[in-house]
């Protein structure tokens, strides 16, 4: 073998073996949670409410916590992501209006989650009277959401072929009627798929819930949009730093944290099922 | 003499069937043209003789290919060392971001060269081959994207030269040119054919009559036709021939 | 019928409009409440509402800053020469320290002599220091107060102290957090960059089709686990297996949070340098290929140089995740606001220290105050990393 043959043996073994790595850092986590996590997982572990100082009981209230959350980020983010993505990538043309709304919107990207957590503290719970609350903790979830829906959006926009596009508007057809009957048909499994991922990522969100809506202990559940409840990230958190006795709500950590795993392996199962099966469907029609 | 061989070749990408039962020879010092309809399979026959066809996942081979007698896809074959002896020059030009120095002095880096000395020389000998000498001289240091489009072809040829191939493979290199640059690689392509033996694809009618000695009609996968280029533009023995030339059909 | 469309037209065109000036409006309101809440620090007397620090009448001295202060009442300073004054040395008083002078008779039952007992005090002491209540100095008080210097945005960069708490006087430097944001980061770009790259060179350029399509959906996974996970999963293995491997008292230090964040970088790192790989062209690789390059000196010397600007891209928005991550950071890192001397310290980030804190800091007051000063550094710091990418983008654009 010459050199230059065997050094690329040895590079890519080495690359190889270093990606196996990583996979092999995935299962780690997800074995280890799985295993010490997945016999306290039952049903009364989802439906029931925590008992004596967490060490007891289930994690009910957390879970309709985070589904409320979830719930109102969503309606707050999505229509408006979209319409956002669909504004910057069928509307603008290369300016500097389209250059700056990228740019901002890459900015509030890479704003960390914390820093929503203090924007959010200080705009909506103090300075609207919105309080520690749902509305407060799911507008703040909202904005974070924001930029990676518009992205999603623009992203599926962009890889529709331009010449659909010219076809149409051969045809005589507005801007908005392509947009509606031609571009979108097209690019929508992919707009769907990413806004799942998204949800995925607005569950397992904490920094910006920790000031404007969690709650550390509250066994009950929400009954409007101005109260404060227990979310499944922060009561990870709570169970795994703060409890007053650690070794007896292990157990219940393990099982949350295993909750929050599987929400996102469901979550992104389900979305590439679901892309494979819009997408089968689109190129049938 | 033969410089190189193919010999019923099939090929197949996934369950499509691309070039059926081919076999030509090729003799050394010669310019044979490769002509058809596009999607017969001409870049596909190119492809073969510098393996490049081995970068597609589904492809598959069957038959025997030799260059200098020497079977290229034998288990003994080194791939790099094949292609280091085969160059090939694209449709489109594709120098890399780099000095034009150093697009020249690609071939001879990966292959082991360091000498300084060498390799300025064989850098000033293949642009002087390729006709380019005169043009880039003072400026071997400038990126190689900065030269116009016939520029950067004929950059693309010198750099095929440098590592001294036994074999030129070109896939319509003229295609994406104006026509005084296209008019250049015709010129280059009859100077070169003193010293190597090419093998061209092209869609110009004109062209392959120009410049090559053999033609080779392909259709639909298969190789109807291949004879001195007189032969074929003037008398083919081939219906099929006869109507693509007469511009009947392509 | 015809001209209604286009009304109709006109007016969604302004709703998408609308809708995507909401980012750039959110990025505006964040920069105004966050300076809104912290830049009061800048403008504040460090000492806590209604107290004050006095002196006698006869004592020189006007003015001090807060660490001359503070080194007073830790009695590192204990003579007025030092700031200034007379040689004369000093006396602590704040007001706990009444009992010890004064009899409760004398102080009365429900303090109402308090305020004369205070001037009598500094009469018979003129090299006393007083911390005490604004609201119990009588009339006509036989002192002057002390002028503390505001807090000064160098004070807080590059103050090595912080004890948001502390009486009489807090101390807000944030030094010790940058080092810790710093370290604990780069820790964890010395761990992902080398990984994440090889990772995403191996699938873009090395593994075959089917492989890739088991490495993509894991990177993909990895990038979905929640930030808390990561956390407790560092905190159940990663911490005691550092703890237990360098032989440590405690195993939260920079090292476990470098490897919790570094593997949390990872995603970003193996996601963004895949798709720059990818977008080298074939024929530049063919080129390359049919010269008789190998597919590892290809690699190398064709495809690596054309995605370098993707790959900083990568790194830096890898950085960007790491510095303001936070809830793992938090759970692993021990906490410790002193400057970390090495790996095997605990220390604390910048993230994480707002996210301990908040909730105890009283609304309004210093200690929220400087949090939000705490969020402005940060937000300053992922501003710089947005920029240069986008600086890199366009450099990429122009070539
Ligand atoms: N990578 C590939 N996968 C599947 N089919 C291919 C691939 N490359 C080429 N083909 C098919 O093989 C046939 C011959 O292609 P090609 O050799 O490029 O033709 P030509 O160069 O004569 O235009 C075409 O029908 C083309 O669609
Ligand atoms: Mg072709």
């Amino acid at each position: 073998m010459t050199k230059k043959r065997l050094i690329q043996r040895i590079a890519f073994i080495t690359f190889g073996l270093i990606s196996l790595m990583v996979v092999g850092i995935l299962f780690a986590i997800l074995g280890f949670i799985a295993i010490r996590g997945i016999h306290v997982v039952n049903w009364e572990f989802l439906t029931a409410m925590p008992e004596d100082g967490m060490t007891k009981g289930g994690i009910f209230p957390a879970i309709v916590g985070t589904g409320c959350l979830v719930l109102g980020s969503i309606i707050f983010a999505f229509p408006i992501g979209v319409l956002s993505g669909i504004y910057t990538n069928e509307y603008l043309k290369d300016s500097w209006l389209k250059r700056f709304i990228r740019m901002m919107t890459n900015n509030l990207a890479g704003i960390p989650s914390i820093v929503f957590g203090l924007f959010g503290m200080a705009l909506f719970v103090n300075y609207l009277k919105f309080g520690d609350s749902i509305i407060a903790g799911s507008l703040t979830l909202g904005l974070l959401t924001l930029p990676v829906v518009i992205r999603t959006t623009e992203e599926a926009l962009k890889s529709v072929d331009n010449t659909l596009r010219l076809g149409s508007y051969a045809l005589g057809a507005t801007k908005l009627q392509t947009i509606r009957r031609v571009v979108l048909p097209v690019a929508y499994p992919n707009i769907i798929t990413g806004l799942i991922l998204s949800i995925g990522r607005v569950s397992g969100e904490t920094a910006p819930i920790l000031f404007t809506v969690a709650a550390y202990f509250l066994p009950k559940l929400p009954s409007s949009l101005s109260d404060q409840v227990m979310a499944l990230p922060y009561h990870l958190y709570v169970l795994a730093t703060s409890g007053t006795n650690m070794e007896e709500t292990r157990p219940m950590a393990y099982g949350t944290a295993f909750v929050l795993i599987a929400i996102v392996l469901i979550i992104n199962t389900a979305a590439s099922l679901l892309r494979r099966y819009l997408n089968k469907k689109v190129k049938m029609d | 003499m033969i410089q190189a061989e193919a010999k019923n070749i099939n090929v197949w990408y996934g369950d499509f069937h691309a070039l059926k039962d081919i076999s030509m020879t090729f003799e050394p010092n010669t310019v044979t043209a490769l002509i058809g309809p596009s999607g017969c399979g001409k870049s596909t026959f190119l492809r073969l003789f510098n393996r490049m066809n081995d970068l597609i996942s589904n492809f598959r081979l069957e038959g025997l290919i030799t260059v200098d007698g020497q079977n290229i896809y034998s288990k003994e074959a080194k791939i790099d060392e094949i292609r280091k002896g085969i160059g090939m020059v694209f449709q489109k030009p594709n120098p890399f971001p780099k000095s034009i120095f150093e697009n020249v002095a690609y071939g001879l880096r990966v292959n082991g060269i360091n000498d300084r000395k060498t390799i300025q020389e064989t850098v000033e000998r293949s642009l002087r081959q390729a006709a380019l000498w005169d043009e880039v001289k003072d400026d071997l240091k400038k990126s190689a994207m900065s030269i116009s489009g016939g520029q950067q072809q004929r950059l693309c040829i010198a750099r095929a030269l440098a590592v001294q191939p036994r074999l030129i493979l070109m896939d319509e290199p003229a295609s994406a040119l104006d026509p005084i640059s296209t008019a250049k690689i015709e010129e280059l392509i009859f100077e070169l054919k003193k010293s190597y033996t090419i093998l061209i694809v092209t869609h110009n009618l004109q062209q392959a009559g120009r410049i090559s000695d053999y033609t080779g009609f392909f259709y639909l996968g298969d190789m109807v036709e291949h004879d001195l280029t007189k032969k074929i533009f003037l008398n083919p023995s081939n219906e099929r021939t006869q109507n693509y030339i007469t511009g009947r059909f392509g | 019928m015809k001209k209604f469309r286009k009304i109709f037209e006109k007016f969604i065109e302004g709703v998408l409009f609308s809708s995507s000036t909401i980012t750039s409006l959110t990025v505006i309101l964040i920069i105004v409440f966050l300076f809104r809440e912290g830049i009061g620090l800048f403008q504040s007397s460090p000492l806590e509402k209604n107290f004050v620090i006095t002196v006698s009448k006869q004592n020189p001295v006007q003015e001090l800053d807060a660490t001359q202060v503070k080194a007073i009442f830790n009695q590192d300073i204990t003579n007025w020469s030092k700031v200034g004054g007379a040689n004369d040395s000093i006396i602590l008083f704040t007001t706990s320290d009444i009992a010890t002078y004064y009899t409760e008779e004398e102080i009365g039952a429900n303090f109402e002599f308090l305020p004369k007992k205070l001037n009598d005090f500094i009469v018979s002491h003129p090299g006393a220091i007083m911390y005490v209540s604004g609201k119990s100095l009588p009339p006509g008080f036989n002192g002057h107060k002390i002028k503390v210097k505001d807090i000064t945005v160098s004070n807080f960069i590059f103050g090595k102290q912080w004890y948001p708490t502390s009486d009489p006087i807090p101390s807000f430097g944030i030094w010790p957090m940058i080092i810790g944001t710093l370290m604990v980061t780069l820790g964890a770009l010395l761990f992902a960059i080398p990984l994440g790259i090889a990772t995403a060179i191996f699938m873009a350029e090395v593994a075959d089709i089917r492989i890739r399509n088991i490495l993509k959906p894991v990177v993909e996974l990895l990038s979905g686990i929640p930030s808390v996970v990561f956390g407790f999963f560092g905190l159940i293995v990663i911490v005691p297996l550092i703890q237990q491997m360098f032989h440590l008292i405690v195993g939260e230090t920079v090292l476990a949070g470098s490897l919790v964040l570094g593997i949390m970088a990872l995603p970003t790192i193996i996601t963004i340098t895949e798709d720059s790989l990818r977008t080298t062209p074939q024929a530049l690789k063919e080129a390359s290929l049919a010269l008789g390059a190998t597919r590892w000196q290809t690699l190398v010397r064709v495809v690596i140089p054309y995605a370098k600007s993707g790959i900083s891209t990568a790194i830096i928005l890898g950085i960007g995740r790491a510095i303001g991550e936070t809830m793992a950071v938090l759970m692993v890192t021990g906490n410790a606001s002193n400057i970390p001397h090495s790996f095997l310290v605990p220390t604390r980030t910048i993230p994480a220290t707002i996210a301990a804190e908040l909730g105890e800091a009283p609304y309004g007051g210093l200690h929220f105050k400087a949090l939000f000063a705490l969020g402005i550094v940060l937000f300053l710091f992922t501003i710089i990393i947005n920029f240069t990418v986008e600086f890199i983008k366009n450099s990429k654009q122009r070539t």
